[in-house]
């Protein structure tokens, strides 16, 4: 051992404890690529905060317009956090069968986790355009604003999260279960909880909250 | 068809913008004939458009930022010859067209040249540094740099295809609301943005995984070199600042196209929302922008000084502390909103702790110049200039972060100086220390060093006769963007500032001679060692330019300054080392994705500026299928053969054995 060498080490361990933990080199691909995407996922619930933000400055200003009591239905809240809160769960069911190659658990898992979301996209919807029918719309207060584009960001996250879906199953069909399949799996099932942890806020901030007052 | 676009969106009746924009285009045809005709479009293509090494991205981003700082530098000049003639006259620009002058000048020289500059030397040097072979996402990072040169084309688009926005560089409502703006220049600036910033997060997501999840073996985090910290920290800025930009500017959108109410004046909108939050992003973002020039200056003093740089744990703390505290000062741009003294006193407070890691770094730098043995190359004098500047900006900023005496500088050309001053004394500065610093590692060749230091104290010179006037006009009660004016005592100032934007200017020229007295000199410039300044750390242990797989082997890290550490070894050991046992070499393979994804943004964004719809479509449909087609592809690599790895690795273990011999006789 030469000088140099040694005077590195004890640069890298001030107080002689004289455990230099050596960092074992690049991680492997799909450690690469998940944690990668979490760095997104976090930057996404960035976003989502702004809009959180926007929706908690607003709900107020309801310009003469309806108050969020006067306009949520809470029956279908429940059903929509029902579907999504499954959709989870069945999201996570085709996420072991692909780790097991099982194909036909893993389309079964998908193909309700689309369901399940398109349902949820359908009361959405229909909550929406019921809204915007009464004349309830986006441009009648700050408020319906702020409520439109937080819940609508998040639907529109989740039709996304739907077309990505359908790409995976197509995907599968197509390449069977390839690394850098299972690596996108991966991302897409992150993609889908981190979907459900948002919806909780969305739940409880605009629609718990929003009806006691 | 072609919603708002017809033919009255062209400024026939204004011949600045349409001859300038004239003499470009003919320029952008005139340099695509020669490619065309010359022959080397394939080269282009293959080895350029859809190259997905970070070295080649890097030197793209770094091409695009100097293109873009010349279109910002002739808005600066524009600027300063109105403010000069405009005393009790009109000048020469119309008040409609100063106002998009400043508006553009702002908007590009942050996005897409102060950050395209330092995104680019982060990809060209941090994955060399950190001793890898490429970043964590390559082809991501092609399509990041495309949908950043896509932003930077609907800008210059603007130029003669519509209007630039007229609200400033951060398009405060309600004056970027649809009553107030009803133009398409408010759009062009949202979406121009909307889209480099998807480019932008994509570049920091890349970055802070290959600082946090690919280091070659033995790179702990303490041995990382100060730019790869600092690389982290900005970047970890980005992936938390950016999403609040995209969030924000998705608000100003939904108002102006679907008369939503987040920022209007009726309806219960809160224009100071937008304040903080795009203020929430905004002064992160100078952070962003000025820590990597930090991790430049850090490399740059410990190498032309010899020295290990001085006290690198506090220099990681202090970056880290500014990366934090950097999201805790967003208030101070506002504190005229009224928030109260408490708000006021606390957001004042933070803005002057955050000097203090500022300083802790300057005495670092100082430090590690003392008994050092200083190397006045041109780099080393971007640096020193830096810390110069730096001092007087951050002492004037300090001095902002008093509510009270900011309540009577507000808005005035005080400010504008101040931000000036740290902006461009601290990242402008950076980037050309960097880039002086860094290209023979690109190119291969040196930049001629006359010219070289030329351009710096030109520069350095014009900056202070073109700023401290600005500060003098800003305590005489000159308000920013003034199309024209009547005060007598300001006038004197405006043209010595005039005077300072020529000599800025002499600056500027000298570094386009430097770039083209060096290619012509390239031969007598090489360099042929890989390690032209004796460097210390990674980047400087491969050959210039490095090959495509950076190392054939990945380096072995022992401590700090990884690369001092080899060579005093070399010198100490015999140079007869064993033939090394090379092995294949598997890398990612070329892409179109980045350039046709950006291609489809390109007609989304220009189809959603002019509201036409079924363009919207296309291109989005484009932009999908671009991602599900890159997605069916079965070979994402390729693989380089053992045999050839080692026939480039001996010519460049030749030449550093050499090398090191030579040093060893001396």
């Amino acid at each position: 051992m030469s000088m140099t060498a040694t005077a590195g080490r004890a640069h890298a361990d001030p107080h002689h404890i004289g455990l230099v933990i050596e960092h074992p080199g690049p991680a492997p691909k799909r450690i690469v690529t998940a944690y990668g995407f979490w760095i997104f996922l976090l930057s996404d619930i960035v976003m989502f905060s702004c809009f959180f933000a926007a929706y908690a400055v607003l709900a107020d200003q309801t310009a003469g317009g309806p108050k969020g009591s006067e306009i949520f239905e809470q029956r279908n809240v429940a059903i929509e956090t029902v579907c999504l809160l499954l959709s989870s769960f069945t999201c996570g069911m085709a996420s072991i069968a692909a780790d097991v190659r099982n194909r036909f658990w893993f389309y079964l898992g998908m193909a309700v986790t689309c369901l399940l979301g398109l349902i949820f996209l359908v009361i959405e919807f229909r909550e929406f355009a019921d809204l915007v029918a009464r004349g309830y719309g986006p441009s009648r207060s700050a408020f319906l604003t702020a409520f439109f584009s937080l819940v609508g960001c998040h639907g529109l996250h989740v039709s996304a999260g739907i077309l990505w879906l359908l790409t995976m199953m197509a995907q599968v069909f197509a390449k069977g279960f390839r690394a850098d399949v299972l690596r996108r799996m991966m991302c897409f099932a992150l993609f889908w909880h981190a979907l459900d942890i948002v919806w909780v806020g969305v739940f409880s901030v605009v629609y718990l909250l929003g009806s006691g007052v | 068809m072609l919603g708002k676009l017809d033919w009255s969106a062209i400024p026939f009746d204004q011949p600045i913008p349409l001859i300038a924009g004239g003499v470009v285009l003919v320029g952008i045809l005139a340099v695509l004939a020669w490619v065309v005709v010359k022959g080397h479009l394939p080269y282009l293509w293959h080895e350029w458009i859809t190259s997905v090494d970070h070295k080649r991205i890097g030197v793209m981003y770094i091409l695009l930022a100097s293109v873009m700082l010349l279109r910002g530098g002739s808005d600066a000049i524009m600027m300063r010859i109105q403010q000069a003639v405009a005393y009790q006259s009109q000048g020469y620009l119309p008040p409609e067209h100063y106002n998009q002058i400043f508006s553009a000048h702002g908007t590009i020289m942050i996005f897409f040249v102060a950050m395209p500059f330092v995104i680019g030397l982060m990809n060209l040097i941090v994955p060399l540094q950190l001793g890898v072979r490429d970043v964590a996402f390559p082809t991501l990072n092609s399509v990041g740099f495309w949908l950043t040169a896509t932003g930077a084309l609907l800008v210059n688009l603007s130029l003669v295809i519509g209007e630039f926005a007229r609200t400033g560089w951060l398009a405060f409502p309600p004056l970027s609301e649809l009553s107030y703006s009803p133009g398409v220049g408010v759009d062009y600036y949202a979406w121009s943005l909307q889209i480099s910033g998807v480019g932008t997060l994509v570049a920091g997501i890349n970055l802070v995984t290959t600082v946090l999840k690919l280091r070659t073996k033995g790179m702990n985090y303490l041995r990382m070199p100060m730019f790869c910290w600092t690389t982290l920290a900005s970047n970890l800025l980005i992936v938390a600042a950016f999403p609040i930009l995209t969030a924000t500017l998705a608000m100003l959108l939904l108002d102006r196209y679907l008369g939503f109410h987040f920022f209007t004046n009726e309806a219960g909108g809160n224009v100071m929302m937008f304040m903080n939050l795009i203020w929430a992003w905004g002064h992160p973002e100078v952070y962003i922008l000025v820590l990597p020039a930090f991790g430049i200056f850090s490399e740059v003093v410990s190498t032309f000084s010899g020295k290990a740089l001085f006290g690198y744990r506090s220099m990681v703390l202090a970056t880290m502390a500014i990366c934090v505290i950097s999201f805790m000062v967003w208030l101070h741009h506002f504190f005229t909103m009224g928030a109260g003294p408490d708000v006021n006193a606390i957001f004042g407070i933070a803005s002057m702790i955050i000097a203090i890691p500022t300083g802790v770094k300057i005495y670092n730098w100082l430090f590690t110049m003392y008994g050092g043995r200083i190397r006045f190359e041109t780099p080393m004098l971007w640096s020193i200039g830096f810390m110069v500047t730096f001092i007087i900006g951050g002492l004037t900023g300090v001095l902002v972060a008093v509510p009270p005496a900011d309540f009577i500088l507000h808005n005035s050309m005080f400010l504008v100086a101040h931000f000036h001053n740290v902006i461009i004394g601290g990242v402008l500065f950076g980037a050309f220390a960097g880039f002086e610093y860094w290209f023979p590692k690109a190119f291969g060749f040196r930049l001629n060093d006359r010219w070289g230091k030329l351009a710096f104290w030109f520069t350095f010179l014009g900056f202070y006769v073109t700023f401290i006037p600005l500060y003098v006009a800003g305590m005489l009660g000159m308000t920013r963007r003034m199309q024209h004016y009547d005060v007598a005592a300001w006038r004197p100032w405006m043209l010595v500032a005039a005077v300072g934007m020529a000599v800025l200017t002499i600056g500027v020229i000298c570094q386009i001679v430097q770039i083209v007295v060096s290619i012509r000199n390239r031969e007598a410039l090489r360099d042929r060692t890989g390690d032209p300044w004796d460097g210390r750390s990674l980047e400087w242990a491969t050959s210039s330019p490095p090959p495509v797989f950076n190392f054939a082997f990945n380096p072995d890290v022992r401590g700090e300054d990884a690369y001092w550490d080899m060579k005093a070894h070399a010198k100490q050991q015999s140079l007869d080392h064993d033939t090394p046992e090379y092995q294949d070499i598997e890398m990612p393979r070329n892409s179109p994705t980045g350039f046709v994804c950006a291609f489809f943004a390109t007609v989304m964004g220009f189809a959603l500026i002019w509201h036409i719809w079924w363009m919207v479509i296309l291109g989005g449909i484009g932009a999908f299928a671009t991602f599900v087609v890159f997605a069916w592809r079965d070979h994402d690599e390729y693989v380089i053969p053992a045999d050839e790895v080692a026939a480039i690795d001996r010519v460049n273990l030749e030449e550093r054995r050499n090398l090191v011999s030579m040093a060893g006789t001396v």
